[in-house]
């Protein structure tokens, strides 16, 4: 069937989009509706001695303005982690305690003092201006080597030392053994760059307090609506789950920052509660830098050591990760079971050890973005191995085929078990469509020229699918990672899919609905995805972690299967032949060998009508599925990219990126190209321009597109995409995911191929014009006299 | 936003009275700057003056070995202007890579020149070519009219109405984008005319644009890109900030010389 898995069908969600007639919360309108703007604290470190908000209470038009302490006295709850993390002495972490809003201590800049509520949008933030907030300005812990050193400003009085946990991964003694019979050891110092999420719609949220009903509606843009209602429920005391509905309509983009259930959403419900008005908030740009959690900020200190054959024997980790001023829902996560696990890469090393430290500063909260961990492990890995090609005079291709795992499954020294892979296929079919063998000819024009060019390799793994949920409960997880999945037949035969997934930009309005195709033969227009609303479909965890397609739609595929197994009994029973008989395809379903059949609207017709149903049977056509994978799912790759420099300018361009990619079974292959080429230019933008800066005080730098630079579409090139598969074993449909292997394999790709055009391996992310011709003219200065 | 009294006179002298008229007044052109920064509330007009239907304001006129442009014309219309492009092809090249499409057709040049953004292209074209700001009241030549960061001789009540370039034998402007803005992190305008050689930067001087004495005398012997090799731009009074340095800014000047010149011809 042509809508069926592997066809390329156009989304079917782009027409409302591309003609602006999508729905996001900020479109949402309420008769009684109120616009909130937040007092935010503009200092890094303060303590709040007093907030007087007469002259804003005074303007005509303002409905309130409620405080941090106001808010706790009505028993509004701390913000919760999802994720336990035990120190390598055994010892539970440490977080310092989030109040939504400030109770005392404003602790980065952003950090919300007061919610101001009024008649219009801009009346209610001249109104937030007009609060007056004495503040004493503290010293502030900012860089996250520094927060650690002794006589750092200590952000939580609970967290002595800013250190969060002190987490291990792997075996130390392996890996120290490794290292000292190594013939050759590289050492490289790595900085993760601190990114801003950026997605293209702001956050907002509605919240429409019911008093007659007791009642709370929450628009949210969320990528996760049931466990923010979960968490507003259990945690927050906003509302006891059936009296609070959440609804994420169009999300205008995620990439994990809409995952987290911030102070702003639990402000807006408990003020429409206080105020009894539909409270909206949307945030502003430069408020989305500062309170959207941020990503990455690593501090990396990384040995790894070959022996003469050039096979790796040993790898060290030492990291040091910021979490910011409060540790969000999977901050924890992120930096540990996210990162230290993947510290193998896509090679057999005997001895890996991994240590992360966590702290706060007074920075942003920082938490997943696309990729989440993983992005910072493959960084590192592929950094190293190149860098140690060059310092061993190998073909950095050669290198990594020498220590490639090439069996599988595969038990990696740091916990995982890889499912599936062929990375040497992926390494191959990227270098053939870069033309690897012609690159010297080219590097030789752009020579004559007077242009630097340079290639650089990423042969990566990731960890996606999230997760099984009895092995995310035994490494600290609060939840588990299944997914859940409703088939609906209607009696008029057409098809409703219920997901507990949030699509944000995936396209899951096509892909998912291409399952029912496939299994049924019905056209695509008679499927319907519904999803997003607390009130319509069953719980579900969301979307994140690629894992939608192994998890989510694996549900979908159960629920199927299930629906399969009615029908064939329903037409078995009606055409008076045997189940094993009945085939379903083209959207009816016949009796093999007969010319007996029943087209699919009379299936559903009859199953609801229910005069002739076999014996016992309860009428209706609609099932449900959770899936909880065994596995985690491995996507792979290999990403080869090549750089053009202009030595007088430090100026980067790059003149072609490759990529193949290992996502398993694809479902729909031109939205899995345009999720390769959204990652990967996220992750160029890594690599060449983004970056978040915080003075010393801890005021934030980068709070606008004037100062924070998000990659353009004149800042990357036309990407040529291709893929090798192994389907995954680990799920049904042998899909491993694709959101996020483009971020997570280019970083190190350019950053390769930077450092091999300008013959040094002393530059950091972001590759800044300023960065790149520094290095150069470092790399130029002559030796100093021995 | 907060509240504002918006105006919008057909006449140079209405302009001047509706802004004496004001508590706050400001003058409205393509609003590229201003309005951005009064929806973040960093500026609160009582009054916005528009000057864009002001007659004669957004005309391009040529003469007397000079090209005139109204204070209002926008970016786009210099870009696409038949004369300039004939006449002073580097202010036409200037004008067309400003900001992005929407700025260029809503920003005017006596916008751009009022505001002296340190980091704006209209300042160096004004000052590389030794034009002449008319206003209201005046003729300020380029030389005077520049007074450091966002700050010129205009007074309060002055009003620009069109800005005088005399048409020079060779021009060309090489910028070197910040990667965040886009504005320009170093921008170098280079003339040769009746009156000698101008080099004037902009972006990349921590009080504005300025001419450059060293590369205006290598180029006055040899208006050639080599002629800059052997000219050392010094740091010194050059901005240093997340995006640049100061001695990256002064290399990137030396670059933007070399390549303006080589456009120049």
């Amino acid at each position: 069937m042509s809508d069926g898995i592997g066809a390329r069908v156009q989304r079917v969600e782009d027409k409302r989009f591309l003609t602006g007639k999508g729905k996001y919360t900020d479109d949402i309108r309420m008769e009684n509706q109120a616009y909130a703007a937040f007092v935010r604290s503009p200092h890094g470190s303060a303590r709040v001695r007093g907030i007087d908000a007469s002259a804003a209470m005074a303007m005509e038009g303002v409905v309130g303005v409620l405080t941090g302490p106001e808010m706790k006295e009505d028993g509004i709850g701390d913000i919760i982690t999802g994720w336990s993390i035990t120190s390598k002495d055994g010892s539970p972490m440490q977080c310092g305690v989030w109040n939504p809003m400030v109770t005392e201590l404003a602790r980065y800049v952003g950090d919300a003092v007061a919610i101001v509520v009024a008649d219009t949008q801009d009346l209610a933030r001249i109104a937030a201006e007009a609060v007056v907030v004495d503040y004493e300005i503290l010293p502030a812990a900012v860089n996250l080597v520094d927060a650690l050193k002794d006589g750092a400003h200590q952000v939580h009085g609970n967290v002595p030392g800013n250190l969060i946990f002190d987490w291990e991964v792997g075996d130390e003694a392996a890996a120290d053994e490794g290292l000292a019979k190594a013939t050759h050891v590289t050492e490289l110092d790595i900085v993760n760059n601190r990114l801003s999420p950026n997605a293209i719609e702001p956050r907002s949220a509605v919240a429409i307090f019911n008093e007659a009903e007791d009642h709370y509606t929450l628009y949210s843009t969320s990528q996760n609506p049931h466990v923010a209602r979960l968490v507003l429920s259990a945690f927050y005391n906003v509302a006891p789950e059936h009296k609070l509905r959440v609804i994420a309509p169009d999300v205008g983009g995620g990439f994990g920052s809409k995952i987290y259930i911030y102070p702003e959403e639990i402000a807006c419900l408990w003020a429409s509660m206080k105020l009894n008005r539909s409270v909206k908030w949307t945030a502003m740009r430069t408020e989305s830098f500062m309170t959207d959690a941020h990503a990455r900020d690593h501090v990396t200190k990384a040995r790894m050591g070959f022996d003469a054959d050039g096979k790796i024997t040993g790898f060290k980790i030492d990291t040091i990760a910021n979490i910011g001023a409060y540790v969000s829902l999977f901050a924890t996560a992120t930096p540990t079971y996210l990162y230290g696990t993947l510290a193998t890469g896509t090679y057999a090393i005997p001895g890996v050890y991994c240590n992360v430290k966590a702290v706060h500063t007074n920075t942003a909260p920082v938490d997943a973005y696309r990729g989440a961990g993983r992005p910072e492990a493959t960084y590192l890995i592929e950094r190293m191995i190149e860098v140690s090609a060059r310092q061993l005079g190998m073909d950095p291709a050669e290198l990594r085929r020498k220590n490639f795992i090439r069996e599988f499954p595969y038990q990696t020294p740091v916990l995982l078990q890889y499912d599936s892979g062929d990375f040497d296929a992926c390494l191959t079919k990227a270098q053939a469509l870069a033309d690897v063998a012609g690159f010297p000819a080219r590097k030789a024009e752009a020579a004559a020229r007077g242009k630097l060019r340079g290639l650089g390799y990423s042969t990566f793994i990731e960890a996606c699918g999230l997760a099984p949920s009895a092995a995310a409960g035994s490494l600290g997880s609060a939840v588990g990672l299944w997914e859940s999945a409703e088939v609906r037949v209607n009696p008029v035969g057409t098809i409703e899919i219920l997901t507990g997934c949030h699509s944000h930009g995936q396209g899951h309005a096509t892909t998912f609905c291409q399952l029912a195709a496939e299994k049924f033969g019905v056209p695509i227009e008679n499927v319907k995805l519904v999803h997003g609303d607390t009130d319509t479909s069953q719980f579900g965890m969301g979307t994140y972690g690629s894992r939608s397609g192994p998890v989510g739609m694996s549900a979908v595929l159960k629920a199927l299967e299930k629906v399969e197994a009615k029908v064939k009994k329903i037409v078995a029973h009606q055409l008076e032949a045997s189940e094993e008989d009945i085939v379903i395809e083209n959207g009816e379903a016949s009796v093999a060998g007969t010319d007996k059949k029943m087209a699919w609207h009379e299936i559903g017709l009859a199953a609801y009508i229910a005069h002739n149903l076999p014996e016992g049977m309860e009428p209706g056509l609609k099932e449900t599925s959770f899936f909880d994978p065994v596995n985690f799912s491995f996507p792979s790759g290999c990403f080869i990219c090549e750089v053009e420099v202009d030595p007088d300018t430090g100026k980067t361009d790059i003149i072609q990126f490759v990529s193949a990619d290992d996502f398993g079974v694809i479902i729909n292959p031109m939205i899995v190209e345009g999720q390769v080429h959204g990652g990967v230019t996220q992750g160029i933008g890594q690599a060449l321009t983004e970056r978040v800066v915080y003075d010393e005080s801890g005021q934030l730098v980068t709070g606008s597109y004037m100062d924070y630079t998000m990659p353009r579409a004149d800042d990357v090139p036309s990407y040529k995409v291709t893929h090798s598969s192994t389907p995954s074993p680990t799920n049904p449909l042998g899909v491993k995911g694709c959101g996020e292997a483009g971020a997570i394999g280019s970083p190190p790709a350019v950053i390769n191929a930077i450092t091999d055009a300008i013959g040094t391996d002393d530059l950091q992310m972001p590759a800044t014009p300023e960065a790149v011709w520094t290095a150069l003219q470092a790399a130029k200065m002559p030796m100093a006299a021995e | 936003m907060h509240p504002t009294k918006y105006h919008k006179p057909s006449s140079v002298s209405d302009a001047v009275a509706a802004l004496a008229g004001a508590d706050d007044g400001k003058l409205l052109a393509g609003g590229q700057t201003l309005l951005p920064t009064m929806k973040q509330h960093l500026a609160a007009p009582s009054d916005l003056v528009d000057v864009r239907s002001i007659d004669g304001m957004s005309e391009i006129t040529v003469g007397n070995g000079t090209v005139t442009v109204g204070a209002a014309t926008t970016h786009a219309e210099v870009a696409a202007s038949a004369e300039v492009r004939q006449h002073i092809p580097g202010l036409a090249s200037l004008a067309g890579g400003i900001g992005d499409p929407a700025v260029r057709h809503m920003g005017t040049i006596g916008g751009s020149l009022a505001n002296n953004d340190p980091a704006a292209d209209y300042p160096a074209a004004v000052l590389g070519l030794g034009a002449s700001v008319i206003t209201s009241k005046r003729e300020i030549a380029a030389d005077d009219f520049f007074d450091g960061m966002f700050t010129t001789a205009l007074e309060d009540d002055e009003i620009i109405t069109a800005v005088r370039f005399p048409v020079p034998e060779a021009s060309a402007y090489a910028k070197f984008d910040n990667p965040a803005s886009r504005y320009a992190m170093a921008g170098v305008f280079v003339s040769r005319g009746a009156s000698g050689v101008r080099v004037a930067v902009t972006g990349a001087g921590d009080d504005g644009v300025m001419r450059h004495d060293g590369l205006e005398a290598a180029l006055s012997s040899s208006f050639t890109a080599d002629a800059c090799d052997g000219v050392e731009v010094s740091a010194d009074g050059l901005l240093s900030d997340i995006h640049a340095s100061a001695a990256y800014r002064a290399n990137l000047v030396k670059q933007m010389a070399k390549t303006a010149v080589a456009a120049a011809g």
